[in-house]
């Protein structure tokens, strides 16, 4: 019975606890370095972990967390250094390998084959798996495991039909099936809303208090400070320091996260120039036929930014594809700069003065696969100097791209390589760089620092800003209601499609426009 | 129409029909696990002619089929290597296999020109059942009346969809060509995997060739397959990456490959490249019918990580 499995690796952990073990030595990493193609993404790095304890793992994106958590579940294999397990020394030559010693990973790209149903899943490769598995056994035995750990999934539904907050509780559960004791969690809540991200929280705790060892992944300091009982804080690949969370506090770890201090970007005030944009009565369906864009009514002019808040899935992502030109439209009418670009082609838009930075950079914002130059230049081949008549000047294309490049400080560029290397941050500041360049009169920026880390949001916060200082008109789309406030000339906020309330950021508190997000009216006061 | 022509051609059909299901059932195992080899042809050709040269020698069927999988399972060896192993590109590595097999299969065809054709079909190709049976209305010549080699191929496909879809190795085999990391991160391996099944491919194509070129027309001549191969390749796609219906598919095409003949009998004179292209018409009609609807695509879609390389670090 596979259950047998999960169930002894339960015991181990409690007579862990029995004998004194609790707080003793789960993993120590030595040493450890790995380099991607020259560039050492982690270097020297020394980490340890003790059963029983929530072990943060803190640090901007590109930091080396994912790496290094890599190493430890054998999926990479490290140039050099050493890795023990329970005190003992240990080669991990696949994540399999490290699976077998106890250690398994939640990757940030989940892991689990989505046209297989859940049972499926938890059953693939296990070794207790019967040859003529029955799928009513699999599927009675899920529900079981999912009981016992209080992580529970329909057992028969195929993965593709979870939401990603369900989809990581299976990652989990497949991992407790496999009896693990040392559990990572590669920013586990990026993808979570914060009723999912207690939930998760609550499941880390009960499963440390078996004497589980949990590495938990984040950038965000308010989480860490609130689920770990230690912190170790990385930067550019090496290990700045490891404390008991009762000796950190935010200020801190930020410092030591980032390495520098942060200049908050200000806003200064400028008179709005002519409406640039507007939009009236747009309706849209979205991905199912269903409507998603409501009869919504906005205007942007020029040097002012109008924020766009809500939250996620309520019609953000159709009405930026309604005006960028990616997706039909039912009713209503756009104009850009008073021609009216409904039927317009994305071509015809980007032509008129349209820029557009769309919510998923890596899939709709960039050409992952090309490199940096080429993606810099797709909105602008088609004239000298990048190009004359047919021909492409390669030269041209790589002399922009090193003066954009420096202009919008992208980092990590390695020339020649796939640009999907980039780390988030970097890939949006390409994203902006190619859209800026191209000297906009709209802008349209869909979570444009989403998952990004403190100081990448920083610096694209700045660009947004110079950029309406610039003249330029932009519509903003965030579920950050931070950034919304601080960022905003005018805020209108999305449910359900329809505009649900507009209000100048001198009304909006957090309370207020978290009412409008949850669709209750609010009488203006 | 006259009724027996229908029933000749249906016939027929299923003997055509079957090299192509044993090729194209190979074939579907290898896209099970991610890899996309587009050289059955030449591996249908160089398997063929092998196993054929072996019937000629010892008159054992059985022996040839064997020989003839094992050489298509060699030549798929290469494109394993090549695909798994370096991680050249599939297309590529697929054609170069057909221009292989067929140059090949070219090769030893004018090595043995005498040996390579029968006195006279081997007793192994006698119908399996008693003329009694054979002489019942309808169900004695579709049912009844085929060689042993075509039962073998309906048991193949009921094995193989009971591999592929209810045991534990069929799980992994399929993991393995949705998502390798899922399945290396759970101990598969992704590379024993894909080299094992892209050589079951080879045996396949072999297999069908060997029944081809031996069983069907008892003579090698340059390029008998005529694009049988890729016919087979069509027909996984046309049969969603299930066994059971590419049973069913392979006997369509086979009519349709028979079609002509047929038609000249009852005096229809239409282009035979017109028919010819036929199979593949009629895929690409599957494939948008299967995509109108998004609960049929899920089902009946290529495996996602289909000739995609795995490789454990990159992203
Ligand atoms: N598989 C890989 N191939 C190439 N570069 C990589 C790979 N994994 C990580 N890197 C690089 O290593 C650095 C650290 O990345 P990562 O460990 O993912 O950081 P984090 O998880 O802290 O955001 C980045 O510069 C990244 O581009
Ligand atoms: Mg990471």
């Amino acid at each position: 019975m596979p259950l047998d499995r999960a169930g002894a690796a339960g015991a181990a952990a409690q007579i862990d606890r029995s004998d004194g073990r609790l707080g003793g030595e789960a993993a120590r990493l030595t040493s450890i370095t790995k380099s991607f193609y020259g560039q050492a993404a982690n270097e020297d790095v020394d980490f340890d972990l003790r059963w029983g304890e929530i072990h943060a793992l803190l640090g901007e994106n590109g930091a080396g967390k994912s790496t290094l958590c890599s190493v430890l579940a054998g999926l990479y294999h490290p140039d050099s250094g050493e890795i023990r397990l329970d005190g003992e020394q240990v080669e991990l030559r696949s994540p399999h390998h490290a699976l077998e010693q106890g250690v398994g990973m939640v990757y940030q790209h989940f892991r689990l084959v989505e046209r297989f149903t859940v049972a499926e899943n938890l059953a693939l490769g296990h070794p207790d798996t019967k040859v003529l598995a029955s799928r009513k056994e699999l599927e009675r035995q899920v529900a079981e495991l999912g009981r016992r750990y209080g992580l529970e999934a329909a057992p028969e539904a195929g993965v593709w039909q979870l939401s990603v907050g369900e989809q990581q509780r299976v990652e989990i559960l497949k991992l407790l099936h496999r009896g693990v004791r040392i559990l990572i969690l590669d920013e586990p809540t990026a993808v979570l809303t914060p009723q999912e991200a207690r939930s998760l929280f609550a499941t880390m705790r009960a499963l440390a208090d078996e004497g589980r060892a949990i590495i938990f992944v984040s950038h965000k300091l308010d989480e860490v400070m609130e689920v770990s009982d230690r912190v170790s804080v990385l930067r550019d690949g090496r290990m700045v320091g490891s404390m008991e969370i009762a000796e950190a506090d935010p200020a801190r770890l930020a410092r030591m996260m980032v390495g520098r201090d942060l200049a908050v970007p200000d806003r200064p005030r400028i008179e709005a120039g002519a409406p640039v944009l507007s939009i009236t009565g747009l309706t849209a369906a979205g991905d199912r036929g269903i409507e998603a864009v409501r009869n919504v009514d906005i205007e942007v002019r020029a040097s002012q930014i109008v924020g766009v808040a809500g939250v996620a899935g309520n019609g953000q992502r159709e009405l930026a594809e309604a005006i960028a030109g990616l997706r039909r439209i039912e009713h209503g009418q756009i104009f850009l700069g008073g021609v009216d670009i409904t039927r317009a082609s994305p071509r015809q838009r980007i032509r008129l003065g349209l820029g557009f930075v769309p919510e998923d950079r890596m899939r709709t914002g960039m050409a992952g696969g090309l490199p940096l130059p080429a993606n810099l230049a797709l909105k602008a081949y088609r004239r000298p100097p990048l190009s004359r008549g047919p021909l492409l000047s390669k030269r041209a294309m790589d002399d922009r791209a090193r003066r954009l490049e420096h202009r919008f400080d992208i980092r990590g560029v390695r020339w020649g390589l796939p640009t999907s290397l980039l780390s988030g941050g970097n890939i949006q500041r390409a994203i902006l760089a190619r859209e800026l360049s191209a000297g906009p009169k709209v802008l349209v920026a869909a979570a444009p620092t989403r998952g990004l880390d403190v100081a990448a949001i920083q610096a694209i916060r700045r660009l947004l800003l110079e950029e309406r200082e610039a003249g330029t008109a932009i519509l903003m789309i965030s579920e950050d209601l931070e950034e919304i406030m601080e960022l905003s000339d005018e805020i209108v906020v999305l449910y359900e499609g329809r505009i649900m309330g507009r209000l100048e950021p001198g009304q909006a508190s957090p309370e207020v426009l978290g009412m409008l997000m949850a669709g209750r009216t609010v009488d203006p006061a | 129409m006259n009724e027996s022509v229908i029933l000749l051609s249906i016939v027929s059909a299923v003997g055509i029909g079957t090299p192509i299901l044993l090729a194209g059932l190979g074939e579907m195992y290898t896209e099970h696990s991610g890899v996309m080899n587009l050289g059955i042809e030449g591996m249908m050709l160089g398997g063929g002619v092998v196993g054929f040269w072996v019937s000629t020698q010892h008159t054992s069927l059985p022996l040839a089929l064997a020989v003839g999988a094992a050489v298509g399972a060699l030549f798929a060896l290469v494109h394993a290597f090549l695909a798994v192993t370096l991680r050249v590109n599939q297309i590529v590595s697929g054609l170069a296999l057909v221009i292989t097999g067929t140059g090949f299969a070219a090769f030893i065809g004018s090595l043995n020109d005498s040996a390579l054709t029968y006195e006279r079909p081997l007793s192994s190709f006698e119908p399996v059942f008693g003329e009694g049976m054979r002489d019942l209305p309808l169900v004695g010549p579709l049912v009844f009346g085929h060689d042993w080699v075509v039962y073998l191929s309906w048991v193949l496909v009921a094995a193989s969809a009971f591999w592929l879809f209810r045991t534990r190795w069929g799980l992994s085999l399929r993991a393995v060509g949705e998502d390798p990391a899922a399945a290396d991160t759970v101990g598969i391996s992704v590379t024993a995997t894909r080299y094992i099944y892209t050589m079951v491919g080879g045996a396949g194509a072999g297999l069908g060739g060997t029944y081809l070129i031996a069983g069907i027309f008892s003579n090698y001549q340059h390029g008998i397959t005529a694009g049988l191969g890729w016919i087979a390749f069509a027909l996984v796609i046309f049969a969603g990456w299930r066994p059971w219906r590419a049973l069913a598919a392979a006997y369509i095409f086979g009519v349709l490959r028979n079609l002509g003949f047929s038609l000249q009998i009852i005096g229809v004179d239409i282009p035979a490249d017109f028919l010819n292209a036929l199979p593949f018409v009629l895929t690409i009609a599957a494939l948008i019918l299967i995509s109108a609807r998004s609960s049929a695509a899920r089902k009946y879609s290529a495996p996602s990580a289909l000739a995609v390389p795995y490789s454990r670090e990159s992203r």
